[in-house]
């Protein structure tokens, strides 16, 4: 287990927490090497099919980030966001799934914010160990 | 050939992808290995060509594009370099210039969320970035063309703010030949230049050089000032913002006062004046801002008018109108400049230095009021305990700035400031004895450090260290305790006055109108530019801009400099008279829309409705934001560019398992 590296996915707003991983890039703030972004506009763009194709596909971890509440570019989107979300885990607690998920508010001016969430996530799902799916989805 | 067919002939096209990978000097390519990038791109389905350029955006890298495409009939482009907050435009242009629809361009970050922030780690950054490339691939092959719309603009600007920056911003677009609407919450414009006596690096007053451009603002044609009014509501898109202003009672007739002040002289209620004396001078219950104020009218403070009717009677144009109401006007403009400015850092909750405790430490605001001919004392300069001439005064710097206990960053115009009130001192009261004491003393741009070289020709003292304890002895004079670390001497320094050079901070009533428009709020709590050299008075919205303190704390003729820029910037839009708006929207197949309206109450700009058991989209009112169609339950609805298979697409293949 201890070779164990996870595989994180993380959703991106285009307004605030991708602008808060690019100020991450800029300020040179190291993190782990685990993390891949996909960028939507709005962070309630993202459907439960994302999440649970993801899971089907091996992926460890989940991330959806967001404006902060208040923040959002599309005023309420992120509102949405945070109920929906709330269902998905509901929905993956009957699957064992439900650690793998979590929603993280991002601001474009938290770099430090964006590098410190990815890092502390690949540890929790670290010590979670793989997604159960993983090893199916490699045969495929 | 219409859109609709050149749609369809692009789909039944083979797919034919060229990837660029951008070293980006050694940016990427010092921490990715970018050959071994391409050749493992090449190998995916739909990748025609895969190349590695120095810098695929400049010329060079953008002409190797563009011949690619004709030469090898590429119908899709990918790039991994940068982040496409700064560069997507530029290569959009540059595929749509070779015949491609912009929106067949794909872009993958291997920089800001690869090399950067893996920079010791080449090997996994590698691995990471082939991923990364891998599903803009999977991506790429599942673009559409979309058109982008054109709107028209509203040939109007709204400047919100009246203070230096905002008053340069509304000239300059006025100027330019458009109509300027400027709001200004205070019953005044002018801002807190309007306040200060002198300004560095000249010494010049500052109301005289700053009430001549008031004036001309009020003049202008295209300017229509609406003071003492706020931001309520911002509705819109570039172009086309629909503003909602609150008017504040003023409880007079503005068109009829004059300004005469007869009302003042009738009015038996007198307070300490806050608003532009910083408490030291009063003003009555009905009185005008200031002498210079524009515009030169009355109001009336409801909170201590005591209804007495003495102001009605002065009044020989029957003004003064106690039972107004706060009114609210529309506006259609195109564009917005915010240009809200500053508070100065509030010692008192925290008792810095002293101050709130001794009555002989007060802020650099206060002082320039004390100093200033027009203030309430004449200019003299007085201890607020005794009212006396101070002989010994110090000014502590970096009070509010540069400290981890309120606000990090540098307030930049500080040290310029207590120079010059230090120089104006030694002007005025030759024997006094000034001290500064400071960590470091900042003085860049033209003629500061001189500025600097004359205050310690004057004999000002500097200590470099600021007071450790601050007491205040039987005298009312103030003891500061200071370790100067250039002779690594304790210094108990006694003062008759003690100057706070207060930094700035964004005010909270900037907040209340950041979060109207949505504008990215930046750590220090300023609103956040686009870039911040590229675009430094841009927002990430487009059509509003922000200048002067608005963006980060800045001296007087930098804040002129962004108003300027602002007006440049924005009136692009206005001269243009149209906008082009993303053609990211939501569709809706109608075959599989059943009209259950789930989606309806989901779109915060309200651009769907239902017509005759149909679903209806306004493409003009939606902003693309997709969170309707994650609401559908049929799955009718799709984002044009964000579809489900595309998205999907790049979640299916972010982990390669051991094809890496």
């Amino acid at each position: 287990m201890s070779d164990f590296e996870p595989d994180i996915l993380t959703f991106c707003c285009n307004w605030c927490s991708y602008a808060g991983a690019d100020l991450a890039g800029v300020s040179r703030l190291q993190y782990p090497t685990n993390n891949r972004i996909i960028r939507v506009m709005c962070s309630s763009r993202i459907e439960p099919i994302h999440i649970l194709e993801a899971l089907k596909e091996g992926t460890d971890g989940i991330l959806v980030t967001g404006c902060h509440i208040g923040d959002c570019h599309y005023i309420e989107g992120n509102i949405h966001t945070d109920e929906r979300m709330k269902e998905i885990v509901d929905a993956l607690e009957h699957l064992g799934l439900k650690d793998r998920l979590h929603l993280e508010w991002v601001s474009a001016a938290e770099g430090k914010k964006f590098q410190e969430t990815i890092t502390d996530f690949v540890e929790k799902i670290r010590a979670l160990g793989p997604n159960p799916l993983k090893e199916k989805a490699k045969e495929e | 050939m219409t859109e609709q067919e050149a749609i369809t002939n692009e789909e039944s096209e083979e797919v034919r992808i060229g990837a660029f990978i951008c070293e980006c000097g050694v940016n990427i390519a010092g921490a990715v290995d970018c050959n071994a990038v391409a050749d493992y791109i090449s190998t995916l389905p739909n990748v025609v060509t895969s190349v590695v350029n120095k810098y695929t955006c400049s010329d060079a890298g953008q002409a190797e594009i563009k011949n690619a495409i004709k030469d090898l009939n590429l119908n899709r482009v990918l790039v991994a370099s940068c982040t496409p907050k700064t560069h997507e435009p530029i290569f959009r242009a540059c595929v749509e210039e070779a015949g491609l629809n912009q929106y067949l361009f794909e872009f993958v970050n291997i920089r800001e969320h690869c090399s950067w922030i893996h920079m010791w780690e080449k090997e996994d950054a590698t691995k990471k970035a082939k991923e990364l490339v891998r599903m803009g691939v999977a991506r790429a092959a599942l673009l559409e063309p979309l058109q982008s719309s054109e709107v028209p603009v509203t040939d109007a600007a709204l400047v919100i703010g009246a203070g230096v920056t905002g008053m340069q911003a509304a000239m300059d677009i006025a100027d330019m030949g458009h109509k300027v609407y400027l709001v200004e919450q205070g019953p005044s414009i002018g801002g807190k230049m309007a306040q200060l006596d002198k300004t560095f690096p000249t010494n010049d007053c500052s109301i005289c050089i700053l009430g001549p451009k008031m004036v001309e603002v009020a003049r202008n044609e295209n300017i229509e000032i609406m003071s003492y009014s706020e931001i309520d509501e911002v509705d819109g898109y570039v172009g086309n913002f629909k503003v909602k202003v609150k008017h504040k009672p003023r409880y007079l007739n503005i068109d009829e006062c004059t300004g005469c002040g007869l009302c003042t002289e009738k009015c038996p209620v007198e307070v300490p004046y806050v608003e532009f004396d910083e408490g030291i001078g009063t003003r009555k219950a009905i009185y005008t801002p200031f002498p210079q104020a524009v515009p030169l009218r009355a109001l009336v403070d409801k909170s201590i008018c005591i209804d007495c009717g003495a102001c009605i009677k002065a009044c020989e144009r029957g003004a003064i109108d106690m039972d107004q109401q706060e009114t609210f006007s529309e506006l259609d403009v195109g564009v917005i400049v915010v240009s809200a400015g500053f508070d100065v850092y509030d010692p008192e909750p925290n008792h810095d230095f002293g101050f709130g405790l001794y009555d002989n430490v007060i802020t650099t605001m206060e002082f320039e009021r004390l100093i200033n001919a027009s203030g309430p004392t004449m200019g003299k300069v007085v201890r607020p305990s005794d009212v006396k001439p101070p002989k010994r005064i110090g000014f502590v710097q970096c009070v509010g700035s540069r400290d981890k206990n309120s606000n990090i960053y540098c307030s930049s115009f500080c040290c310029m400031a207590s120079l010059k009130n230090a120089q104006l001192l030694k002007e005025k009261y030759p024997d006094t004895e000034v001290y500064i004491m400071y960590m470091d003393m900042r003085t860049p741009f033209r003629m500061y450090e001189e500025f600097y070289n004359r205050a310690r020709d004057m004999g000002i003292r500097f200590i470099r260290g600021r007071p450790a304890e601050v007491t205040e002895n039987e005298d009312h004079n103030i003891i500061a305790r200071i370790e100067d670390t250039l002779t690594n001497e304790i210094v108990n320094l006694e003062l008759d006055l003690m100057v706070l050079s207060v930094g700035a901070v964004s005010p909270e009533s900037t907040e209340t109108v950041r979060q109207i428009l949505k504008v990215s709020r930046a750590a220090d709590g300023f609103m956040m530019e686009a870039h911040p050299k590229l675009k430094p008075v841009d927002t990430t919205l487009d059509g509003i801009f922000i200048g002067g303190m608005t963006q980060g704390p800045k001296d007087i003729p930098y804040s002129i400099s962004q108003g300027s820029a602002c007006a440049a910037r924005a009136t692009r839009f206005l001269a243009q008279g149209k906008a082009l708006t993303e053609g990211i929207t939501a569709k809706v197949d109608e075959d599989i829309c059943v009209a259950c309206g789930v989606c309806v109450p989901m779109c915060p700009f309200q651009a769907l409705s239902i017509e005759d058991d149909k679903l209806k989209i306004l493409t003009a009112l939606c902003k693309g934001c997709g969170t309707c169609m994650a609401a559908c339950p049929t799955g009718a609805l799709e984002q044009s560019h964000f579809k489900n298979e595309q998205l999907l697409a790049q979640v299916k293949n972010v982990f390669a398992y051991g094809e890496v």
